[in-house]
């Protein structure tokens, strides 16, 4: 059987449950039981990415660097990762956090635009770094589609490239087609992130690995934006029993959940991640997963229904980075 | 005195929305179109009865009637040719990232004294159209920080942006403080691909000191008229709205339609401050009437 190689985004993803509020302390504890759980790729920093500190994503309790200089220090198997959403992040940046110990980078465009890469992926190539092309909102366009992007990012030197469900908005059989189709047509491995906002994670991942997925994403216990990430601890249960070869033990990596990120997210005082009406609603209407908390802001700020909210953002296809667009349709169904 | 004698150097997008633009001043005269192989943007300017080469500036620098040049290249490019222009005289507007002279934002900061530069910078679709916003803000509240999320159609977006997304993002943000007074800036720009294509639009945030929400309002009320002079689809999508210090303004721009669709607004208002420029070095400096 193929091997499956496992990033974990609890640290990045997992970002958007704890409003980027991490503590260098916070990172450093939970960083070192995944890299001790065999995971095989940490992403860490801001959840919208390098440079994602703003007014519209969200200020962190620290900057990127910060964080990287925590942790590169403590990791001793595990590539530690950042993401870079370019038209957010730069080059610049980049090459700051690489030089503080940063072993890979995920480079993000929406599914469309794989061409507003270009520069970052040859630039994080050329700094020596393993580079993952990462097409967000794939449920957004057609297998065909998909391949033609994905090819641009492996024709920029992209190590591998995800089929990436940012909304939780895919079925299984579309993640099979899709990621299928991809493996059948690129030289290079193909992964999948998955969000759980339809409950579906698990499966979807199964699925993609089912249809040729060397990389697939968790996070533990779930924890990211809308419903949460794929959790990591299912999922390598559901590896085990299906006997899908892996680095991560399954008791380490139940154990990094339970004993090191549950009391972090208690001293936090933030819940712990679950299905609700909202994550459901962005699954269903296919809307970015990180628009949930701030959708829940502005509908409490101009006094409206986020799942109104949240649909109607669905009907204008907003993309990821498009947080600003939360206020105006709030305010607009505020003054309807 | 006659019309002003302009040329355009890179027939693109840019370069041909601007011909059209030049075709209807009343204070400008377009004489060459400048490129370097032939294209659609060649093609047309020949239709139009134009002076076309393809050989780069050489054909340009050996006329000696032309007052202003429009330099729609690319950085690099732009970098040769700010020197060759300067040493003819040729009054130059940098529609590239390259910025070899001070930015120009004509609700801003266009005046006499700035028409004495020989090369003035558009900066970016993004600066035309969000400094605006940002200096008004800051005139009556003072802005320590001010973000700026644009929006753009996948469609609009030319390999030039997209090659190039660092230096749209690093150019505009230097403009926000440099041009509109923000003690420090952010900017993020993001690619829409939903048809039909989206209009430019930008979310303008500022943090302030002195946060008076009605005389911010008044202040950029009367600014996007200003705007809207040479700008005519320039509109509020949200007119300001404060929580704490935080004032969060919301602009799009719909275009002309001369070259791209309208949905390219962020083609047309660079274009349209670009020919805002000329018009006035063609009256103050070279006395059009």
């Amino acid at each position: 059987m193929r091997k499956v190689m496992l990033t974990d985004t609890t640290l990045r993803d997992g970002s958007h449950s704890v409003s980027h509020q991490y503590t260098l302390e916070d990172m450093k504890a939970i960083a070192m039981a995944l890299d001790n759980a065999g995971v095989d790729l940490i992403e860490i920093g801001h959840g919208d990415g390098l440079n994602g500190q703003s007014l519209n994503y969200g200020f962190a309790a620290h900057t990127d660097l910060e964080y990287v200089k925590a942790v590169a220090g403590v990791l001793k198997n595990a590539k530690l990762t950042v993401l870079l959403v370019p038209g957010i992040g730069l080059i610049e940046d980049l090459e700051a956090v690489r030089e503080a110990g940063v072993k890979a980078v995920r480079v993000a465009t929406h599914v469309t635009e794989a061409d507003v890469a270009e520069q970052h992926i040859k630039a994080a190539k050329k700094m020596g770094l393993f580079t993952v092309g990462f097409l967000m909102m794939s449920h957004m366009a057609s297998k065909e589609i998909i391949l033609q992007e994905a090819q641009k990012m492996e024709s920029y030197g992209a190590d591998v490239v995800y089929v990436t469900d940012s909304a939780g908005a895919m079925l299984p059989d579309e993640v099979f087609e899709k990621v299928a189709y991809l493996k059948a047509h690129l030289k290079v491995p193909v992964g999948h992130h998955s969000h759980n906002n339809l409950g579906l994670a698990v499966a979807n991942s199964v699925k993609a690995y089912e249809a040729g997925a060397d990389y697939l994403d968790g996070s533990l216990i779930g924890l990211g934006a809308g419903a949460g990430n794929c959790p990591t601890e299912a999922l390598v249960a559901v590896l085990e029993r299906l006997d899908i070869p892996k680095n991560v033990d399954l008791y380490s990596i139940i154990d990094a959940g339970d004993k090191v990120l549950i009391p972090i997210l208690e001293a936090h005082q933030k819940p712990l991640p679950r299905m609700n009406s909202d994550s459901l609603i962005i699954g269903y209407a296919g809307v970015y997963s990180s628009f949930m908390l701030h959708a829940r802001n502005a509908a409490s700020r101009f006094n409206v229904d986020a799942r109104d909210v949240l649909i109607e953002l669905g009907k204008k296809k907003a993309v990821g980075g498009q947080e600003d667009w939360i206020i105006e349709v709030a305010h607009q169904l505020a003054n309807k | 005195m006659k019309k002003a004698k302009v040329a355009i150097i890179g027939p693109g997008n840019i370069g041909t929305d601007l011909l059209y633009k030049i075709k209807r001043n009343p204070y400008l005269e377009l004489v060459m179109v400048v490129g370097i192989k032939e294209s659609q943007g060649t093609e047309i300017a020949r239709q139009e009865g134009i002076d076309v080469t393809t050989n780069g500036i050489e054909d340009l620098l050996k006329r000696d009637d032309v007052d202003i040049v429009f330099d729609s290249t690319g950085a690099g490019p732009h970098l040769k040719h700010a020197p060759l222009l300067k040493e003819k005289g040729i009054f130059a507007l940098d529609l590239t990232p390259a910025a070899v002279g001070p930015y120009v934002v004509p609700a801003v900061n266009l005046d006499d004294e700035l028409l004495t530069q020989e090369n003035l910078n558009m900066v970016t679709c993004g600066g035309q159209a969000t400094v605006p916003i940002a200096a008004a803000i800051n005139a009556v509240a003072d802005v320590s920080y001010a973000e700026v999320i644009s929006s753009v159609s996948s469609k609009s977006a030319g390999p030039g942006t997209r090659q190039n997304i660092d230096e749209f993002t690093e150019t505009t943000k230097h403009a926000l403080e440099k041009v509109a007074g923000a003690d420090k800036a952010k900017v993020i720009i993001v690619l829409n691909p939903a048809e039909p294509p989206i209009y430019m639009r930008n979310t303008i945030y500022t943090k302030v000191k002195n946060p008076d929400i009605d005389l911010i309002t008044k202040s950029v009320e009367a600014m996007v008229e200003k705007l809207k002079k040479y700008v005519p689809g320039y509109t509020l999508l949200m007119a300001p709205i404060i929580k704490d210090d935080i004032v969060t303004t919301m602009i799009q721009v719909e275009g002309l339609g001369d070259f791209l669709p309208v949905y390219a607004g962020n083609l047309d208002i660079i274009n349209a401050a670009a020919i805002e420029v000329a018009e006035h070095y063609a009256i103050k400096k070279l006395g059009v009437k």
